[in-house]
Parts: C-alpha cells; sequence; structure tokens
C-alpha cells in the first residue's frame, strides 16, 4: 500500500499551536523533546558509571536540584508518549517500513555518519541552549520569551548559514 | 485560574497528562511529515517548506492563545515557564544546534518521531543527540562561563522591544503569512513546478486573511492583570472612584481602643514594612493582591481592611484595586503612612500652653505616647508567598 499523504501543514500548525495552549495551561510550561533524552543518559550514566556519576561536578549540581529518579520527569512521560503518537500514525498513514533515508548522491553509510555528528551537535548545542527546537524556540515563541525567540532565530539562521556547505548530502 | 498545576492538578495525574499531550505531540508531528529528514532539511535549501509552515503557524497559533487566555483572566502569565535569556549561550547553543540540523537533517523531538516509523538514519540521530549531551555533561567546566554567563532573567518581547504582547503577535502573524506567500514563489522555483504545499491559492487567501483579522483583535489584547493596573494608574480613573476612607485620627483611636475588626493591608515596600508599620499589619504588594492567599486574608468574616500606602495616592490605588477585584471591607487610610507618622506617631505638640490645645490636639498627643507601644508588642504579619512559577524548559 502506498503511504498516505501528510496532514495540511497550516491545519498541523494550528493543531500544533492550540496542544502548546492546552499544556501551558495545564502544567504552565511548553513542549519538550532534548530534555527527557538528558534524563535518558543521565539516567544511563549514574546507572552505568555511579562512582564516575558521583565525580561528575555537573550531576552534582543536577542532583542538588532535582529530586528523585531522572526518568520520573514530565518530559520523559511526555516523549514517551509521543513515540507511541507517532507510531500510531505511522501505522494509520501506512509509512512504517525500515530505511535509511538520503538523497540519491550520497550512500547510506554517509547519511548515517551524517545522522550521528548532526545528532551529536544538535544534542550539545540544545543543552548549551537551554533547550531544542521544541522546549526553547517553539514553546518560547509561545510565551513571548526574548531568550527562546533569540535561540529560535539562531537555530534556523545557524542552518542557512551552514547549509550551502553540506549541501552535497541533501541536493544535487 | 490557570495553570492548573499544582493548584488543582497534582504532580501524579500531570504524569498521566503528559502521556496524552505526548501522543497528540508526537502524532501531530509525524502526521506533518517531520519524520522525513529530507522534508526537514528542505527548509534549508528551498525545496520543502513544510517546517517553515508547520512551525510558524503553531508559534503564532499558541502565541495568541496565551493571549487570549491570560486577557480573560484564565491564565496567570506569571506563574507560567518563561525561558531565560542567557544571552551568549543562546546564541551559540542556537547555531550549534543550526549546524546539526542541517547535517543531521532532524531534531531531537522530530527524530524520535523518525526513530518510531523505521528510519535508521533517525535512530543514528538519536544516539548522536545523546552522545552529544553526554559531552556536555562530562565536558560541563569547560562551558560553564558560556552557559552561566550573560544572565539577563527572563524577559519577554514586550519588555526588551518596548512593544505590547499584542502588537508582537500581530506582527509574527504578518511576517508569518508573508513569508508562506513568498517562500511558496521560491519552492516552485526550485523544485521546477512540483507541488509541495497542496493548499490552493485561493484557501491560503482565506486562511491569511483570517489569520490578519485574528492578529489585529490579539494586538488590542492585554493580559487581565496589566489592564487592571493600567487601570488603577489612570490619575481620571482615581479622582472618580469613590472611596471609603478612614482618617488617621479614627484609626488610632480604634488602634487604642483594641478594636480587634482592623487589619491593616501595608502595601509599602517589605523593606520600609520592616522598618516600621502599623499594628496588626500585613505586607502585601499590589502584585500580591492578585493570589489565592491574598484573596482569604482580604476575606476574612469581621475584618475591616485598612489599606496603606506610603502616602494619599498609593494608598488609593491598592483601595481601587482591591475593590476591582471584589474584595470587602476595605477602608483607605487618608495620607497614607507618611501622614499617620506626621499626624499620630511623631506628633509634637505646638503649645506648651494646656490651654491653648484644641481637643484634637490633646488626643493625638495621648495617642502618640500609646500607638507606638502598640506597634512595638503587635508582631507583623510576614506571608509566606505562594507564587511560584513553573518549572520547564529542557536545561
Amino acid at each position: 500500500m502506498k503511504p498516505n499523504k501528510y496532514m495540511n501543514p497550516y491545519l498541523a500548525g494550528l493543531l500544533l499551536g492550540l496542544l502548546l495552549v492546552i499544556t501551558i495551561y495545564i502544567t504552565g510550561h511548553g513542549l519538550g523533546a532534548s530534555g527527557a533524552a538528558k534524563s535518558v543518559v543521565i539516567y544511563s550514566l549514574e546507572t552505568i558509571a555511579p562512582a564516575h556519576s558521583e565525580n561528575v561536578p555537573y550531576l552534582q549540581d543536577f542532583n542538588a536540584t532535582h529530586a528523585g529518579s531522572p526518568l520520573k520527569t514530565w518530559l520523559v512521560f511526555e516523549i514517551l508518549g509521543a513515540l507511541l503518537g507517532a507510531f500510531i500514525s505511522g501505522v494509520l498513514a501506512n509509512r512504517l517500513k525500515f530505511t535509511v533515508e538520503h538523497h540519491s548522491g550520497i550512500t547510506s553509510k554517509t547519511r548515517l555518519v551524517a545522522a550521528l555528528i548532526g545528532g551529536a551537535l544538535f544534542g550539545f548545542g540544545a543543552q548549551l541552549g537551554r533547550g531544542c527546537t521544541s522546549g526553547a524556540a517553539l514553546s518560547g515563541m509561545a510565551v513571548f520569551s526574548t531568550g527562546g525567540i533569540l535561540t529560535m532565530i539562531a537555530i534556523f539562521g545557524g542552518g542557512y548559514l551552514f547549509a550551502y556547505f553540506f549541501r552535497k548530502l541533501w541536493i544535487n | 485560574m490557570g495553570p492548573l498545576v499544582p493548584e488543582f492538578i497534582n504532580n501524579e495525574l500531570n504524569l498521566v497528562f503528559a502521556v496524552l499531550i505526548g501522543i497528540a505531540f508526537g502524532f501531530i508531528l509525524e502526521s506533518a511529515g517531520f519524520s522525513s529528514s529530507k522534508k526537514l532539511a528542505g527548509l534549508f535549501y528551498g525545496y520543502d517548506f513544510t517546517v517553515l509552515r508547520v512551525f510558524f503557524t503553531a508559534g503564532v497559533t499558541a502565541m495568541v492563545g496565551v493571549l487570549v487566555l491570560s486577557h480573560f483572566g484564565l491564565l496567570d502569565l506569571d506563574l507560567i515557564y518563561v525561558n531565560p535569556l542567557f544571552l551568549w549561550s543562546a546564541i551559540v547553543g542556537g547555531l550549534i544546534m543550526g549546524i546539526g540540523f542541517v547535517i543531521g537533517g532532524y531534531c531531537p523531538g522530530t527524530s524520535m518521531c523518525g526513530a518510531m516509523i523505521g528510519k535508521i538514519d533517525a535512530m543514528a540521530f538519536v544516539v548522536g543527540a545523546m552522545l552529544g549531551i553526554l559531552g556536555f555533561i562530562e565536558g560541563y567546566p569547560l562551558f560553564e562561563g558560556l552557559y552561566t554567563g550573560y544572565d539577563f532573567g527572563i524577559p519577554q518581547v514586550s519588555e526588551t522591544l518596548n512593544i505590547s504582547l499584542g502588537l508582537f503577535a500581530f506582527l509574527m502573524i504578518v511576517v508569518a503569512f508573508g513569508s508562506y506567500w513568498l517562500v511558496g514563489i521560491i519552492e516552485k522555483k526550485v523544485t521546477k513546478n512540483v507541488v509541495v504545499d497542496t493548499t490552493s491559492k485561493r484557501s491560503l487567501l482565506v486562511i491569511t486573511v483570517v489569520a490578519l483579522i485574528i492578529g489585529l483583535v490579539a494586538s488590542t489584547l492585554k493580559p487581565e492583570k496589566a489592564m487592571i493596573l493600567d487601570k488603577i494608574n489612570d490619575s481620571a480613573y482615581i479622582s472618580s472612584f469613590e472611596i471609603n476612607t478612614i482618617s488617621s485620627d479614627e484609626l488610632a483611636l480604634r488602634f487604642m481602643y483594641k478594636d480587634k475588626s482592623l487589619q491593616v493591608i501595608d502595601i509599602r515596600d517589605s523593606k520600609d514594612f520592616q522598618t516600621m508599620t502599623l499594628p496588626s499589619a500585613t505586607n502585601l504588594s499590589l502584585n500580591d493582591f492578585f493570589t489565592k492567599s491574598s484573596k482569604n486574608i482580604f476575606n476574612l468574616e469581621d475584618k475591616v481592611n485598612i489599606i496603606v500606602g506610603d502616602n494619599d495616592v498609593n494608598s488609593k490605588k491598592g483601595y481601587i484595586l482591591a475593590k476591582e477585584l471584589g474584595f470587602e471591607n476595605v477602608l483607605q487610610l487618608k495620607g497614607g503612612f507618611n501622614q499617620f507618622k506626621s499626624d499620630i506617631i511623631d506628633f509634637k505638640s505646638s503649645s506648651t500652653i494646656e490651654a491653648n490645645l484644641t481637643d484634637n490636639q490633646r488626643f493625638r498627643r495621648e495617642a502618640s505616647s500609646i500607638v507606638p507601644v502598640l506597634i512595638e508588642k503587635s508582631k507583623p504579619k510576614v506571608i509566606e508567598k505562594q507564587k511560584v512559577r513553573a518549572l520547564g524548559g529542557c536545561g
């Protein structure tokens, strides 16, 4: 079966915006993604290397301000839901398929290496910038935060600034 | 009044909402095509602007929604999480994310969605993101200066650009919908007439007009709190307001009679309050009036609330705010604390000859010896401030 068409972008935007408003109304904060990844990283690190973790200054600060398991946070639960939601959408739209999606000009291997490096940069940047596209840019915009909007400009501005150098990954 | 957490929804139930909100979040992202890196990267190469359309529409929708909720007093903007501004970490962090975006083709949320439908490159991105986070955690002492430096607090655009939230929302709508028309043209050129956005020109025109009308209405909206505070700062409004007052003499007399129904609401700075205040006083700033605990204080049965500011105007503002918020049994101390101090506490007889004094002067002389003792005896009440902003963000 052919995959279904994507949702109309303006409708998707409207729904996402309304979801964000509901989230802020209920919880007092916006949506997020990278924070959940951080929780998993911290949990893994503390489980695999407990002795080492005790000597990591960042974790000492983190544990002083965050009580309880790093996994029992709002963002971790939200992301668990998001994984399920994405899966449901994928099933309904016939989009479930193991594949390496890449431009025809590069190999799968190149694409995987690029994804890994890009992910590492994004993960690192999201820590430095206190949030990613969801937590800083989109949620920051919703609450008129100068910091969030500045981060958003930097993310997309950065993308355009460096797009030329990595064009071979995406276009002919 | 929102947010519902923690007053109406406890932390456990909040986690249930987290899952439900997450399901909708993931569903929308995947449905919009954000599980595909090719689609996402199209933003930077001009062949697919879906990200811009979805992201910008979501952003302006949420802005208007937040504005509407606060306008009608359903959401307290002082309690929601506002991303802080650390200037250079925001800029450098954002730029690094931008590079990561063009190389990796995903952002963290979208990569997780992609991974769930089988995109192996998305899985690689997720692993990479975790390694990047690990790098930050392990190397934190190296970046700490950049991370915690240039702290500008939690400004909103209204402060930074000195425009109203409503006007900013309207301008963003103009920029957003202007860009939709522009990128449509670019997309067509780059893809050599492949239609990416199937929305017809006519539909887009209708959406644009509707959005601009909503934007115009939104530009007039203001958080309810700000509107009320504007009102009480308007001198014409103050002078037209009917105010029930109490004079320094009457208040002093009631203190001397140990009138238990008196409850002084001292709205001066907490510094001044701690230096000296009146008997039975509670310190509340005008902003505190909006809290639930203040409401409970004002509406205590059998209490008369005496609003005391520095001077007459400030006391009037406090009185009007209390009335605007529907509080009962409120009186304004005429002349405020300063007048009470000069009338009663610091009273000096103008004459040493008893026969030359008026009754009022005799009263004040007596009061000036008793009231300071009462002040000394009574412990001012310090109310624990319950207003705590929600925590948030991904930091």
